[in-house]
């Protein structure tokens, strides 16, 4: 998509959440570079504005200001901003999510939960991805069974799945082993870095777990809303 | 793959108390309409059909309320007020006059019938005339009477399977204590000639100890001035004149106010019933606002997602209106009983008359309605912001 490698590119974000009189600078003229295939980590103290970023680089939230660009297009800058549709219309584009709470609909089974996005939107060619990732991602024996039924770490894989069944460019991971045990978080950790070397997917994750944070090639720090890179 | 559709009514299924209850207020309510809409209809068909089937256009009786007259003969038959005879020869000039009749109604208390007993309605018939005003009349056994004195009686469907009668049994004039020959037994008419039991009209004068009439059918020619008649009629001393255009329209106006009672609790069923789908549909949105959420940043255009809830209460007003449509073809016979209890005048035959396009219509008010009052919870979904929903969950 962008020739020169760059994959996202954020100059001087800001994110002012405002509560009455007061003002809390969630994040505060942050400027970094992604460029395709990273996998990034960001990591810091509870409040210091990880989940604001990561939601500002996702296009899930227009900053206050600052500019964004992603693979190549200006997204936010010069105080425009996005109508929900066509916030929507980049990120179904670009971006793949998983969070915390792995958000499956509870009443579709496995493998519909990961074809659900096609329902929406569908790029070319991806008719055979949804039997793909259920097998890469170790879920066949899975395929028919409800959420109620798998496992947190079935759960987790299944949400990836679906975030990457329309191919995105970025993977968006906002603390995905929050609600894992160890064992599981391992799991995840593994086939992160799996997509990411073997389909060179861009991977953008927030993270309490310092083993999993190392996973990523860079690690960026997180304090009162600023970014300080390791 | 998975379609919108079956997101939607998966979902449906997921709080399936809730709705049940539901479908079963929709499904209330459409059966309500159609059954009040089929009545409607039945209803008028049934009165045009009871009034045609009367034979004659016109009716002269004594003076006199015919609502009173109609009391008396139900308290036994005393009081009537009778006619001279003669009096028909005299109408039977009238240029409009076709055909003429006369007819002596009478009514006896009979202990034996029912509980605690009943009336047994007699008409008192002319052999020579009689038959012809009504030539749509089918034995199911026998015939008409041999001669005009004959003690004789031809029995309606209803009144003859009441007392189990065969042509050639006995059957004893209840209070007269007169015996009389069942000679023929009519075929299901559909009208109040069913429950009547004919009698020669000298017979049955014998009988009564009289030689005066109570009724005159007149049936008029084709074409003729029904009000000219009439007019001329009201000359006659003592007499009243019962057109059945005017008595039809006397009893579609005492029924329209009933009519319009029982619709506006067909609109306040329907209202109830919307507010229940408001209630679902909303309360399943403010639930699943995360979910709609992660659909969003699933690629999902807050079309799609009003569309998807659309679909919601388009599934819910589908199945309960088309279930309602159903319950209401099976419980018809229900309907009919429980209408002709409210009803001041209910006409034989089946009152109501629901039929594939009135259950069309039906279905396409409950729709309608039923999309109309998806709109709000449906655009309320498509604004759900996919941020704010997951972040209030309790991070
Ligand atoms: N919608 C909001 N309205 C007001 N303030 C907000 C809102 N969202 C976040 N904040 C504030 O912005 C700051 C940064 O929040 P953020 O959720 O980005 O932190 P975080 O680093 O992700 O924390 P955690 O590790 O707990 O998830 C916090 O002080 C938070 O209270
Ligand atoms: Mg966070």
């Amino acid at each position: 998509m962008s020739g020169n490698g760059i994959s996202l590119e954020a100059r001087e974000l800001t994110r002012v959440y405002r509560m009455g009189s007061e003002e809390i600078r969630a994040v505060d003229g942050v400027s970094l570079t992604i460029g395709r295939g990273e996998f990034v980590s960001f990591v810091g103290p509870s409040g210091s504005g990880k989940t604001t970023l990561v939601n500002l680089l996702g296009c899930l939230d227009n900053p206050t200001s600052g500019e964004l660009h992603l693979a190549g297009r200006s997204i936010f800058g010069s105080g425009h901003i996005l109508s929900e549709k066509d916030l929507t219309r980049v990120r179904r584009e670009l971006f793949g999510y998983i969070f915390q709470n792995f958000y499956l609909i509870p009443t579709l089974t496995v493998r519909e939960n990961v074809a659900l996005p096609l329902a929406f939107y569908r790029k070319p060619e991806t008719e055979e991805e949804v039997d793909r990732l259920i097998g890469m991602l170790g879920l066949e024996q899975r395929r028919n069974h409800l959420p109620r039924q798998i496992s947190g770490g079935e759960m987790q894989r299944v949400a990836i799945a679906r975030a990457l069944v329309n191919r995105p460019e970025i993977l968006l991971a906002d603390e995905p082993t929050g609600n894992l045990d160890t064992k599981r978080t391992e799991e995840i950790g593994e086939v992160l870095q799996e997509l990411n070397r073997s389909r060179g997917l861009t991977i953008v994750m927030v993270t309490h777990n310092p083993g999993l944070a190392r996973l990523g090639e860079r690690i960026v720090e997180m304090r009162d809303g600023r970014a300080f890179e390791a | 793959m998975i379609t919108k559709f079956q997101v939607a009514y998966r979902n449906l299924l997921r709080k399936k108390m809730r709705t049940l209850l539901t479908l079963v207020g929709i499904m209330l309510s459409s059966w309500v309409l159609v059954s009040l809409l089929g009545f409607n209809r039945g209803y008028e068909r049934s009165l045009n059909h009871d009034i045609e089937n009367m034979g004659y256009q016109l009716m002269v009786m004594a003076k006199g309320c015919p609502y009173e007259a109609a009391t008396m003969m139900l308290q036994g038959g005393t009081g009537l007020r009778y006619i001279d005879q003669t009096m028909v020869d005299s109408i039977a000039k009238e240029p409009e006059v076709d055909k003429i009749t006369p007819i002596l109604m009478q009514a006896f208390f009979d202990p034996n019938k029912g509980d605690g007993g009943g009336i047994a309605g007699y008409y008192g018939v002319d052999p020579a005339t009689f038959p012809g005003m009504k030539p749509f009349f089918r034995f199911r056994q026998g015939g008409w009477f041999r001669d005009e004195t004959a003690a004789e009686a031809v029995m309606g469907y209803e009144a003859a399977e009441l007392e189990q009668r065969e042509v050639g049994d006995m059957i004893i004039v209840p209070e007269k204590n007169v015996t009389l020959k069942v000679v023929g037994i009519l075929e299901r008419t559909g009208t109040q000639d069913d429950g009547t039991i004919f009698v020669p009209l000298k017979t049955l004068q014998k009988i009564a100890a009289t030689d005066k009439i109570t009724t005159i059918g007149i049936k008029l020619k084709k074409d003729a001035d029904s009000a000219k008649l009439e007019a001329e009629l009201y000359k006659l001393p003592d007499v009243q004149v019962v057109s059945f255009t005017q008595v039809k329209q006397t009893i579609m106006k005492l029924i329209s106010t009933a009519r319009v009672m029982v619709f506006s609790v067909a609109v306040i069923a329907i209202l109830i019933a919307m507010v229940g789908v408001v209630n679902t549909i909303l309360m399943s949105v403010l639930e699943q606002q995360q979910e709609i959420g992660i659909l969003k940043t699933m690629g999902a255009m807050p079309g799609d997602i009003f569309r998807l809830v659309w679909t919601e209460t388009l599934i819910f007003c589908g199945c309960g209106g088309v279930a309602g449509i159903g319950l209401a073809f099976v419980l018809a016979r229900m309907t009919d009983i429980l209408m002709r209890r409210i009803l001041p005048y209910a006409p034989g035959g089946g009152l109501v008359a629901i039929d594939l396009r009135l259950a069309l219509l039906t279905l396409t008010v409950i729709v309608t309605v039923g999309l109309a009052s998806g709109i709000y919870p449906a655009w309320k979904a498509g604004r759900v912001r996919p941020l704010e929903s997951i972040r209030s969950d309790g991070r």
